[in-house]
């Protein structure tokens, strides 16, 4: 329907996943207490960065 | 809880793809057929996880951990046996008609089969039901953030209504639809964290059956009341939710489930804006599979949270607040878990899957609204033989009513909540019957227009007078039933719902076959050619592999959803 939604759901991955991950880079580590200790804005910015790249990839590769 | 601006960077990021996407589409709005129904174009996979989306508003959301929280993994009744089962049964034996007879909405379907009256009944209901779930899911939304985050109740609504109201102008039921595979997207990776650090505080899943073992124990519950879904349905009282199982199998499973998945126009219309017959059975199907998986994200998070507040020793661990009246507010059992568990960032994301569940769940409201009000009432009764081009503009101006009257119905919530269980209340009566409405008219080629429209009100009747004569356990007369007296009192409310829902569809399922059976038919069997099973040729069977037919599928995914029954039995 003239646009592949995979398009924009990839961009939206890769954007929301490098804000994540570059905050989880320079944020204060205390900020993590509460997540149990685990920098979860890096890994879960990885995981969406990683998500981000294979929708694009599948646009990509539908594309005619 | 406290947003940083890394928060709020995020949800403007999203807001800004959601207008973008609505920007693009713009282009392809060129007939009434594209903005209703999408020119009927949406692949099986998209159709499918918009089908999965318009269902999980941000209230279900909330409701489901809520209920997790309060009844256990019981909870997931309302998937594996609430849901499954009728979405296999929609994709494989209703869809053939849904998507073959062309209609342009589920009421459209009744006029095809039966007639003008029973469609006219179907459309007003629905319509206005529609537009106060909406309403009320802004109210109970706007509330929320006040509550949590102290936003503005007055701008909440208005900044969400203006965005909901700038997409569907802009791109029609193919926004909606993009914004509700994106919701899926974002409440998947929004809330799988939570699940993983809630798991991980209370020492993965051993430690959260240890814990919710003391907490069924202490309410005077077997041990495993809230970890054992089947095991303690035996009575109502062996249960925190108070039902037994032939109550919870007959009227959740096949009574409301069925008239909910079969019949409801907000899901099924995401199927008939598939591009195809064999992508319209597969839509449900499709949705099913996650479906099945909701549970863990949704109804988890309530059992976890539940679990540590009976530990919780005050030392900033994790609690549920109480109400004044001294029962704990589960409403609030997600929100509480993401301000505890999330840093600035996820927050951001966790709250921006809440804000996209919500609006995409209005846009479901919306987009089934216009194109019931245009197509069943408008061209109907008011302008039959306009020009398409007519039609995309009435429906451009119903989306722009719709929303300002979902928001007046936001406010209207706001002053009388009185009146919003009221009317809660009517449409159930209304829905109830539903299914067998549409069951008897699928599968029985002599149901009458008359049959089937006296059948509705009197099921609707039936569920009225149902709830008028019976109470739950504890109440008082008057909203929650015993408005007629009192003949028989139910263990809980649950109980009641699931009863009143299987009285209406008996009565209605009766009903219409004894006065089908005293009418004349006034449409031969030529012109139900397409509406009913046994006089509509087959499908023709795809080709490839017997797992790629939307049977094959029907079956894996119910086989599925046995084996989790019997995991969590």
């Amino acid at each position: 329907m003239g646009l592949d939604i995979r398009w924009p759901m990839g961009l939206l991955f890769l954007l929301l996943g490098a804000i994540l991950a570059g905050y989880g880079v320079l944020s204060d580590p205390a900020i993590y207490a509460r997540s149990l200790g685990l920098n979860v804005n890096l890994w879960w910015g990885a995981v969406l960065l990683v998500s981000g790249v294979v929708m694009v990839a599948l646009a990509r590769r539908a594309r005619p | 809880m406290h947003l940083g601006p890394v928060d709020y960077l995020i949800l403007i990021v999203y807001f800004a793809f959601v207008l973008g996407i609505g920007w693009v589409l713009k282009r392809h709005q060129k007939t009434s057929d594209d903005f209703f129904l999408s020119g009927r174009s949406i692949p099986a996979w998209i159709a499918g996880l918009a089908f999965l989306s318009a269902n999980l508003g941000a209230q279900e959301m909330i409701g489901m951990a809520a209920s997790g929280a309060k009844y256990g993994i019981a909870t997931s009744h309302f998937y594996w046996v609430g849901a499954i089962p009728a979405m296999v049964f929609v994709g494989v034996f209703m869809m053939p008609f849904y998507y073959g007879s062309r209609a342009r909405s589920v009421p459209e379907y009744l006029k095809l089969r039966f007639d003008e009256k029973t469609r006219a009944f179907n459309a007003l209901s629905f319509a206005t039901m529609t537009l106060f779930s909406s309403g009320i899911s802004m109210y109970a939304l706007a509330r929320l953030f006040e509550a949590i985050l102290g936003w503005d109740f007055n701008i909440s609504i208005l900044v969400s209504a203006t965005i909901v109201l700038a997409y569907i102008l802009l791109g029609g039921l193919t926004s909606a639809i993009y914004n509700e595979v994106l919701q899926f997207f974002l409440i998947v990776l929004g809330f799988a964290p939570l699940v993983f650090l809630g798991l991980r505080d209370i020492g993965g899943w051993d430690g959260l059956v240890a814990r919710l073992t003391e907490v069924s124990v202490s309410r005077g519950f077997a041990p495993g009341a809230w970890t054992q879904s089947w095991a303690h349905l035996g009575s109502p009282q062996a249960n925190p939710m108070g039902v037994e199982w032939f109550g919870m199998a007959m009227g959740l499973g096949f009574v409301l489930s069925f008239g909910y998945w079969c019949t409801d126009f907000l899901v099924v219309q995401r199927a008939m804006a598939a591009d195809s017959m064999d992508a319209a059975r597969k839509t449900p199907l499709i949705a099913a599979m996650p479906k099945m998986l909701f549970p863990f994200l949704v109804i988890l998070p309530g059992m976890i949270a539940m679990g540590l507040t009976s530990q919780a020793m005050g030392d900033g661990s994790f609690a549920l607040p109480a109400k004044p009246d001294g029962t704990y507010d589960y409403d609030l059992v997600i929100p509480m878990m993401l301000g505890h568990y999330y840093p600035s960032g996820m927050l951001g994301l966790g709250l921006t899957a809440l804000m996209a569940s919500f609006m995409s769940g209005m846009a479901g409201n919306v987009t089934a609204f216009n194109t019931v009000f245009t197509y069943d009432l408008y061209q109907t009764y008011v302008a039959p033989e306009a020009s398409d081009a007519h039609y995309l503009t009435v429906g451009r101006v119903t989306t722009v009513v719709g929303i300002g009257l979902s928001v007046a119905t936001a406010y209207l919530a706001a002053q009388f909540n009185n009146i919003m269980d009221f009317l809660q209340l009517v449409f159930a009566f209304v829905n109830a019957p539903l299914f067998a409405t549409f069951l008897l008219g699928m599968f029985w080629r002599r149901a009458t227009g008359h049959g089937a429209f006296l059948g509705l009100i009197g099921g609707t009747l039936a569920a009225a007078l149902h709830h008028g004569l019976t109470l739950p356990a504890g109440a008082m007369a008057g909203i929650k039933g015993g408005w007629l007296g009192s003949l028989h009192l139910y263990p809980s409310e649950m109980a009641q719902n699931f009863w009143t829902a299987i009285w209406a569809w008996s009565a209605c399922f009766v009903l219409t076959i004894l006065i089908s059976l005293l009418t004349r038919r006034t449409k031969d069997d030529a012109a139900l050619t397409g509406l009913v099973y046994s006089l509509t040729p087959k499908p023709p069977r795809g080709h490839g592999s017997w797992w790629r037919t939307p049977e094959g599928l029907g079956v894996g995914v119910l086989l599925l959803a046995a084996v989790l029954n019997v995991l969590f039995w």
